[in-house]
C-alpha cells in the first residue's frame, strides 16, 4: 500500500465521525522505484491532506518531508523528488492501520489493506 | 478460448482505430493481460465472457480514454485482476501520470489480482473492501475512470455478499442488489469528467439503470453488446453530461413529457423487445402529451368562438 492510498483511506465503522488519518503500525516497508511525473504530482498535491501524509511517511521511516507544504513549493525540484518518493515509492507491505477513534485494527498483508467490517460495525 | 479472445480484442482495437483514427497512438493496438499469466485460486472467479466483453469495450474506447487523460482509475470487484491489469497495460503507469485502485470483497481475489498485476509488470493499489468502504470520504470526486463487472446473476438474496467466489456472481433479485449499491458510490466517487464502464445482463433491466443514472446527470451508451448461449451482455459506458444534468433538472421542474423524451433517447439504443415495459410507459406519456395538446387547442377555439359571439352582439 502506497501513502497516496493511505491518504485516501479512513475508518468507516458505525459511529466514527472522521476516522482519518489511520494510524500506522509498521512490520515491513518496501521501496520500489518509479519514474516521476511532475504533472501528476502537481495535480495530486491539492487532494493530499499534508499532515496525515507527512505523519505516514515518518511512520514508514522517511522524515525528509516538511511538516507543512503549500503549492509554491511545487516549483522546487528537490521538493517534487521527496513528494514523489513518499507518495509513490514507499509501500507498507506488512503492518496494521488503526482507527484513530476506536482503535479498530485493519491488517495490511502483502501490501493489501483489509478494510472489511464485521456486520455489527456497519 | 484464449486465442479467440485475443483475436476478438485485436479486432475491436482495429475497428476502434479505424473509426477514430485521428491520433497516432490510437493506431497502435493496446496490450492487454495475457490469459495464461492471470493468477488463479479456487475461490476466485476466472476471466470469462463478461470480463472479455469489458476489456474489449475499454480497448475499443482506448483512444478516447487516452485523450481523456485520466489521473485516477478504479475497478470495483477486481476478481482475478484481468480487467485492471489490461487497463493499466493499455493506458500506462505512473510515468504517464496514472494511478490505479482496485477493490474486492473477497480477500483471495485481492491477492490474486496483485499476483496478476505483478506478473505483467504493472501496479495497482489493491484493497480488500466492500465496494469502496473506507474510501468513500476521501476519494469523493477524484475517480476519472471506473470499471465494474458486478455480480449480476439473479440469485436468492441470501447468497449476496458472501465471502468466497459466490460474491463474484450472486446479484440477488434481478441481479440488481449489488449494482444498486454500486451506482450511488460511482456517482459520488467519479470526478466531474468521470466515466463509468459497467457490465450488465438483460435481467438487470439495463434501460432502467440508464434512466436511473440519467437522473444523476449521466448520459450513457452501449459500448459492447454480446450474446452468449447463457446470457446477453451489455457493457454500458456512462459519463457525466453537464448539459443533460441541467436539462434533467429543468425537466423535473416543468413537465414529465420532456424527461420521458430524454429517457427515450437513452433507451432507443437498446433493442425494444428487451425493454418493452419501459418503452410502453414512455409512449403512453407521449399520448398523454398529445391529448393535452388537443384539449388545449379545443379550449382555444372555444374561447375565440365565445369572443366572436360577444363581439357580434
Amino acid at each position: 500500500m502506497r501513502l497516496l492510498t493511505h491518504n485516501m483511506l479512513s475508518s468507516n465503522i458505525k459511529g466514527v465521525s472522521s476516522g482519518f488519518p489511520l494510524r500506522i503500525e509498521v512490520e515491513k516497508v518496501v521501496e520500489k522505484q518509479v519514474e516521476m511525473n511532475a504533472d501528476f504530482l502537481r495535480n495530486m498535491f491539492p487532494k493530499i491532506e499534508w499532515k496525515a501524509f507527512a505523519y505516514a511517511a515518518k511512520a514508514l521511516g522517511y522524515s525528509d518531508l516538511p511538516e507543512e507544504a503549500d503549492s509554491s513549493q511545487l516549483n522546487s525540484q528537490d521538493f517534487l523528488q521527496k513528494f514523489h518518493h513518499a507518495l509513490l515509492e514507499l509501500h507498507l507491505e506488512e503492518g496494521v492501520l488503526i482507527c484513530p477513534e476506536t482503535g479498530r485494527r485493519f491488517p495490511v498483508n502483502r501490501g493489501i489493506p483489509n478494510m472489511l467490517l464485521h456486520e455489527d460495525e456497519v | 478460448m484464449e486465442d479467440s479472445t485475443k483475436m476478438d480484442a485485436t479486432h475491436h482495437a482495429f475497428n476502434s482505430t479505424q473509426a477514430v483514427g485521428k491520433q497516432v497512438f490510437g493506431k497502435i493496438p493496446g496490450r492487454i493481460a495475457e490469459i495464461h499469466l492471470v493468477s488463479s485460486h479456487p475461490e476466485v472467479y476466472e476471466p470469462c465472457d463478461d470480463s472479455f466483453a469489458l476489456v474489449d469495450a475499454l480497448l475499443a474506447d482506448r483512444t478516447n480514454l487516452l485523450e481523456h487523460r485520466p489521473m485516477l482509475c478504479m475497478e470495483v470487484g477486481c476478481g482475478s485482476g484481468y480487467v485492471i491489469t489490461s487497463l493499466a497495460l493499455m493506458l500506462g503507469q505512473e510515468a504517464n501520470g496514472l494511478y490505479y485502485l482496485a477493490t474486492d470483497i473477497n480477500p483471495h481475489a485481492a491477492r490474486v489480482t496483485t499476483e496478476t498485476l505483478e506478473v505483467h509488470g504493472v501496479h495497482a493499489e489493491v484493497i480488500s473492501t466492500d465496494i469502496a468502504l473506507g474510501l468513500e470520504k476521501r476519494l469523493t470526486g477524484l475517480v476519472d475512470v471506473m470499471v465494474v463487472n458486478p455480480p449480476y446473476v439473479p440469485t436468492p438474496e441470501c447468497e449476496v455478499g458472501g465471502a468466497g467466489i459466490t460474491s463474484a456472481w450472486a446479484g440477488g433479485e434481478n441481479g440488481r442488489s449489488v449494482i444498486d449499491k454500486i451506482l450511488p458510490v460511482a456517482d459520488s466517487l467519479l470526478s466531474e469528467n468521470g466515466w463509468l464502464y459497467m457490465v450488465t445482463v438483460v435481467s438487470n433491466n439495463p434501460s432502467q439503470i440508464c434512466a436511473q443514472m440519467w437522473e444523476k446527470g449521466f448520459a450513457s451508451r452501449i459500448a459492447v453488446q454480446r450474446s452468449t448461449e447463457e446470457e446477453s451482455l451489455h457493457v454500458i459506458k456512462f459519463w457525466r453530461d453537464l448539459d443533460r444534468l441541467a436539462e434533467a433538472k429543468a425537466a423535473a421542474a416543468t413537465t414529465r413529457t420532456i424527461s420521458s423524451k430524454i429517457i427515450e433517447s437513452v433507451l432507443s439504443q437498446f433493442p425494444s423487445s428487451h425493454f418493452g415495459a419501459v418503452t410502453a410507459m414512455t409512449i403512453d406519456d407521449h399520448f398523454k402529451g398529445v391529448y393535452i395538446l388537443i384539449l388545449n387547442a379545443c379550449y382555444g377555439f372555444f374561447k375565440i368562438f365565445l369572443l366572436h359571439l360577444i363581439y357580434l352582439r
